[in-house]
């Protein structure tokens, strides 16, 4: 594996629970991500990958177990508090706002107020220094083909706004970064280049948490395999030593990991 | 074909400029003028105006005259203001419909305490803008609280406010010589000034003037670019990092203030504080936002555009009257020019892709 496991996770889940009245969607999850690593987390509908997503990215708080960043225990209330530390999700919906500027969408909900008594009292914000920013953080990714960074986001294709989506998480994602879905509702071509784009992330050394159903994309791209089931990580595979069929029965319950990978016991 | 046009669109992303050029020239004329309108979302109310001014300064005799046009700013002055709370309202996706209702109450208040019970009028004036802001911020609060649709919400309080009023006020109109005798600054916004022949009240000014701050505030401040994305998309503006419920909530109380305001000047434009007036302001207000090009689904339009919608009614008005046109024919003419804005409305926000 070229992922180097025997220093500290950058994050991790030990004993996550999660109950929703009698359901139990996370049951005694432990979860790792390493550093400068793509891991994709792979699982059935219904195995609770969201929950621990959402439990990863503040969206929702476990009832047991233990989250660490950067080894220090964590409990984030909500995702801005996530956020705050330094982990961005870019949520399968996006959540961008269409009618506004890519600019505009790029710093929603942490704009930049200008210097002095205009931004100080009158809360002015400082749209050039946003413009700038925006545009270095989209050229660093190549997607500076996007001409004007002052056209709104429905105007943009959907790879166009996925990779703006991307953009923002990792111009302010300084930890982690995780991707629900990314490629879910691309055509080929576009889902190419937002593959590209996720190496391109790795490159610059952010760890990225990869939550996919296509199996060639995760096998192109994921240094590791989180294989979720029935609530918790039955196993963490190399995607070297597996094949893509082995990956879909080891989700479905079909197959069994080999006794190294397993983590379940 | 479809995909046949994404491999289009793939040559373009990889070979830059030349293929887009290409396309560009291609464009449709109607396409253009989509695009256009797209971007720019008070065009198409200031070519209503500027056709309107045209069509009646041709029909109608004095309809070009500095004093026809500050009469018509002057007409225009209360309901632009409340527009103005309007407009922030329905950009964030709600409505509000008892602004007018907010703004009486704030007047009644502002009569009671600086004329009849005799408080100094500055006081008297500050509990009006307390009362309005307040009402606001009650339909900010159910809205938010409960999750009640603002139409529902705003329904109800519209009579709600509306009943208060009448008790507080006793159903007593304060008289003119009244508050000229007791508080004569709740008339300032009456006073006029001659600019060649025109008549310019300081109410008019003001609303010019509040225009440009919320336009200011709109465009320029982080509070502004979240009306916008709640507008839009709440939920997608919650995942970004958006308080909406906050932003909501102050949203409201913002324009429970705007309308308190709107009730000052009204008190001077009337000079009585009638506690009947204004009935059908509510409806006015959302007249102007709509025809000025803000769309009732919230995250388009600009503030601006509420100003141009109120003047072209105030215009069609001035000019079907100048021209001798029955009264009931103005009301015809606003309810097609409405129409006919939320039509426009819905195609220019048909995004060609």
């Amino acid at each position: 594996m070229s992922v180097d496991t025997s220093v500290e996770p950058i994050l991790s889940g030990r004993g996550l629970t999660k109950r929703y009245g009698r359901v139990t969607a996370m049951d005694a999850c432990d979860f790792d991500l390493y550093p400068g690593e793509i891991l994709a987390v792979i699982g059935d509908n219904g195995a609770g990958k969201s929950t621990l997503i959402k439990a990863l990215s503040g969206a929702v708080r476990p009832d047991e177990g233990e989250i660490r960043l950067d080894g220090k225990p964590m409990s984030y209330a909500n995702p801005l508090e996530a956020r705050e530390h330094g982990i961005e999700t870019v949520y399968q919906t996006l959540a961008l706002s269409p009618a506004l500027s890519i600019v505009d969408n790029m710093f929603l909900g942490r704009e930049i107020r200008a210097e002095g008594f205009a931004g100080k009292y009158l809360r002015k914000l400082d749209k050039a220094a946003m413009r700038r920013f925006a545009r270095e953080k989209l050229s660093e990714l190549g997607l500076m083909t996007i001409q004007n960074i002052d056209q709104a986001v429905e105007t943009l294709s959907g790879g166009q706004r996925q990779g703006v989506a991307v953009a923002r998480a990792c111009a302010f994602g300084s930890k982690v970064v995780i991707l629900d879905e990314p490629t879910a509702a691309l055509g080929v071509k576009e889902s190419r280049r937002v593959l590209d784009l996720i190496l391109d992330v790795k490159k610059r050394g952010l760890p990225i948490v990869l939550i996919s159903h296509n199996m060639p994309h995760v096998f192109e791209v994921a240094d590791r395999i989180h294989v979720h089931r029935l609530g918790k990580r039955k196993a963490v595979v190399d995607p070297k030593k597996h094949t893509m069929s082995d990956a879909v029965a080891m989700m479905t319950g079909a197959m069994e990991a080999p006794p190294e990978e397993r983590t379940d016991n | 074909m479809s995909d046949a046009n994404s491999d289009d669109y793939e040559k373009a992303i990889h070979s830059g400029g030349d293929v887009a050029s290409f396309e560009e020239r291609h464009r449709a004329p109607l396409e253009r003028l989509h695009n256009f309108l797209h971007s720019y979302p008070t065009a198409a109310p200031l070519m209503v105006l500027a056709a309107s001014l045209v069509v009646f300064g041709a029909i109608a005799d004095n309809f070009f005259t500095p004093f026809n046009f500050s009469l018509i700013i002057q007409q225009v002055t209360v309901i632009g203001v409340l527009g103005i709370a309007q407009t922030l309202i329905i950009l964030t996706a709600g409505i509000d419909l008892s602004v007018a209702a907010i703004m009486v109450l704030s007047s009644v208040v502002m009569g009671r305490l600086g004329v009849t019970m005799g408080l100094p009028t500055g006081l008297a004036i500050l509990a009006g803008f307390a009362v309005g802001t307040a009402c606001g911020a009650l339909n900010g609060f159910l809205v938010t609280r409960f999750k009640l649709p603002p139409f529902i919400v705003t329904l109800g309080t519209w009579s709600v406010f509306f009943a208060l009023n009448l008790w507080y006020s006793d159903a007593q109109t304060v008289r003119s010589q009244d508050i000229d005798a007791t508080a004569p600054l709740l008339k300032f916004f009456g006073e006029r000034v001659g600019i060649m022949g025109a008549q310019f009240t300081y109410g008019s000014f003001l609303m010019l003037g509040l225009f440009g701050v919320f336009w200011y505030v709109l465009n320029w401040t982080a509070w502004g670019r979240a009306v916008y994305a709640i507008g839009d998309d709440k939920e997608a503006a919650e995942l970004a990092g958006i308080r909406t419920d906050r932003i909501l909530l102050s949203v409201y109380a913002v324009g429970g203030f705007v309308c308190a305001v709107a009730a000052w000047i009204a008190i001077g434009r009337l000079g009585s504080i009638s506690p009947q007036s204004f009935y059908e302001g509510n409806l006015d207000a959302i007249t102007a936002v709509v025809i000025g090009g803000t769309s009732l689904f919230g995250g388009r339009g600009a503030i601006f555009g509420t100003l141009i919608g109120a003047i072209t009614v105030g215009v069609f008005r001035s000019g079907l009257k100048l021209a001798g046109v029955e009264v009931l024919w103005q009301e015809f003419t606003v309810g097609v020019l409405i129409i006919v804005a939320v039509a426009m409305d819905q195609w220019i926000r048909k995004v060609s892709s």
